[in-house]
């Protein structure tokens, strides 16, 4: 038997101080991280913030607002063909499809309908701005999972559509041309064979894209499986659009109720996928791109002749009455709810856009997730903040 | 597509939609006060406050609108503020008749100053409905329907800061976009929009000509 020295039993104090304070350490406390309201995750200003237990996420809590510019209440002190220049803004990458829902509820409660050339060029525009729309998700989607080029690509892709659209209505952005009744303008000499060479190159656009990052390996080990979405719980917190379809439910409001556009005079179909992750919401997005391309082919060749608006009076007055109508915008279902009181203003206006419940779902979806899947997740919900906050 | 039921003028009656009200009065009994069926495109109906909850439930799951659209609500009131488009040349046009304005309740009629109003949708049947309820005036609250779609929270929450209506039995009603300390519900009606109040706006008169129509009523 050894006698214990004082320095021995100093050493054995100290190492068993020493376990306890790695052991201190390893034991996680729960933490608060805030993503937001500045971060390029978040398409403009949206907060979330996500309690943490070591890199899991036990909680998230969006806090949308922060570019909240009060549509609906503004719309009320609006005559109806002035509305069309506010919700140009809701979703500021589909501008004009965010003008169709609105002139439809309006001409739907004046009886009014677009002659059929305005409604074959309605269709075309709202085809060309998803177009627009989703070509930034399919780059961007990537530069959130760490992949650069992608995003260069479809930033400079992108512009030729832009510069179609803009070679209609005028503005890149806004272009405020619907009309009650019809069209602010037909289109200009030449244009339907330029958009052809376009639809030509958004095509080698989508299948540079499915090269680069489809059947990438890192792509899809951190897309698939992350983020799952059963059907159930996307119709119960009114998930619409590719977020919806990638769930495996084959509803798209351009095949099921194509009031006022003409879908139905198209040959065409609509994807879904069944698993409901990141992945799948990715892939069916690149998918109806390409159908946006056939689509378009087939809506430049038949465009039929004939006036661009209907006959309306000079100072819009809209009948009593209410109306929903709902269109498949490139975000997913925007609907505008219209109660009008036979004044030149609406009574009220409902805007139900979206973003706004395809966001609303984030703290269901990030329960038990990882960190960088976070990023993951908000990145394939896709959301516009103009579209949450109105 | 094979969708051909797009139909240029609307049919007389709507055997579809007319079912479904009746479905929903067979479930509900006299928790229904009114339906309204615009044939071909719509269907409206308004149940008892009591009975929000069920309404609800029932149209998810004997009626099949699984799909939640939105929730939001009406403030009937006529804006004591006029139009708010009442610059001198707009009066010029289109003066503002006078009349006192009765407080009307829309398509299906209603009791109280404030109305909730609901969108459900069915994804295999291609078919939606709006349902509304009133909103007593002296509580001005309403049971959730948080219990049965998820995505009802965030819309509570809205009109719970917008028009100052409270769920009973939401899980966290607070605000939403708002700043905690702001005070009023700014989609009431009378609730005041600043901006219009401090400077007119610039008028209706002002609008384009018809494409197409020479401009000679005077834009210029």
């Amino acid at each position: 038997m050894t006698a214990v020295t004082e320095r021995q039993q100093l050493a054995y104090i100290a190492n068993q101080a020493a376990d306890m304070r790695v052991n201190v350490e390893l034991e996680t406390e729960g933490m608060t991280l805030n993503i937001g309201p500045q971060h390029p995750a978040t398409h403009g200003t949206l907060r979330i913030i996500v309690k943490l237990d070591g890199e899991q996420v036990v909680a998230a809590d969006p806090v949308p607002g922060y570019m909240h510019r009060g549509y609906e209440k503004l719309a009320e002190v609006r005559t109806y063909p002035q509305v069309t220049t506010l919700v140009n803004r809701i979703d500021w990458l589909g501008s004009f499809a965010n003008e169709v829902p609105f002139i439809l509820a309006a001409e739907r409660l004046m009886e009014v309908e677009a002659p059929p050339r305005a409604q074959w060029i309605r269709t075309i525009l709202f085809e060309l701005s998803r177009i627009g729309n989703i070509a930034l998700f399919l780059g961007d989607m990537a530069v959130q999972l760490g992949a650069v080029t992608p995003v260069f690509y479809a930033f400079r892709d992108r512009e030729y559509v832009l510069n179609q659209i803009e070679a209609i209505t005028g503005g890149r952005f806004h272009p405020n041309f619907d009309r009650i009744g019809g069209l602010k303008d037909d289109i200009p000499k030449g244009w339907v064979a330029e958009t052809k060479g376009v639809l030509t190159k958004m095509r080698a656009f989508c299948d540079e894209l499915d090269e680069l990052l489809v059947g990438n390996e890192i792509f899809t080990a951190r897309t698939r499986g992350v983020g799952v979405i059963p059907p159930e719980v996307g119709l119960s917190y009114g998930l619409s659009g590719a977020n919806l379809r990638a769930s495996g439910i084959d509803w798209d409001h351009r095949r099921d109720s194509p009031c006022g556009l003409v879908y139905d005079k198209l040959d065409w179909k609509v994807w879904t996928h069944p698993d409901g992750d990141s992945f799948a919401r990715y892939w069916v997005r690149l998918q109806e791109t390409r159908e946006a391309i056939l689509m378009l082919e087939q809506l430049l060749d038949g465009i039929p002749s004939g006036p661009i608006m209907a006959k309306v009076p000079r100072i819009i007055k809209v009948p009593a009455g209410e109306a929903y109508v709902a269109t498949e915008n490139p975000l997913g279902e925007m609907g505008y709810y219209v109660v009008s009181k036979g004044d030149l203003v609406p009574f009220r206006v409902k805007i139900r856009s979206a973003s706004f419940n395809n966001i609303s779902i984030v703290p269901w979806v990030l329960r038990g997730v990882y960190v960088p899947d976070v990023i993951t997740i908000l990145a394939s919900l896709y959301f516009i903040l103009g579209d949450i906050d109105r | 597509m094979s969708s051909t039921e797009v139909t240029e003028t609307a049919p007389a009656s709507d055997e579809r939609r007319d079912a479904l009200v009746a479905r929903l009065g067979e479930e509900l009994g006299d928790a229904l006060i009114a339906g309204h069926v615009d044939a071909g495109r719509d269907v409206w109906v308004r149940v008892a406050t009591a009975a929000w909850e069920d309404a609800g439930r029932v149209a998810r799951d004997v009626l099949g609108l699984r799909y939640f659209g939105f929730l939001s609500a009406i403030d009937w009131l006529p804006s004591p503020y006029g139009r708010s488009l009442d610059a001198a040349i707009d009066l010029e046009a289109e003066p503002a008749s006078g009349e006192v304005e009765q407080m009307e309740q829309g398509v299906t009629g209603g009791e109280t100053r404030f109305q909730v109003f609901a969108r459900l949708h069915s994804v295999t049947e291609h078919i939606g409905l709006t349902l509304k309820v009133d909103v007593p005036n002296d509580t001005l609250a309403l049971a959730t329907w948080t219990r049965l779609f998820g995505g009802a929270n965030w819309h509570e929450r809205e009109v719970f800061e917008m028009f100052g209506i409270s769920f009973e039995g939401h899980p966290s009603l607070r605000k939403l976009y708002l700043p905690g300390d702001f005070e009023g519900h700014p989609l009431r009606k009378d609730f005041p929009l600043l901006s219009r109040m401090v400077k007119p706006w610039p008028g209706i008169v002002d609008v384009e000509g018809m494409p197409g129509v020479a401009d000679d009523e005077g834009g210029e």
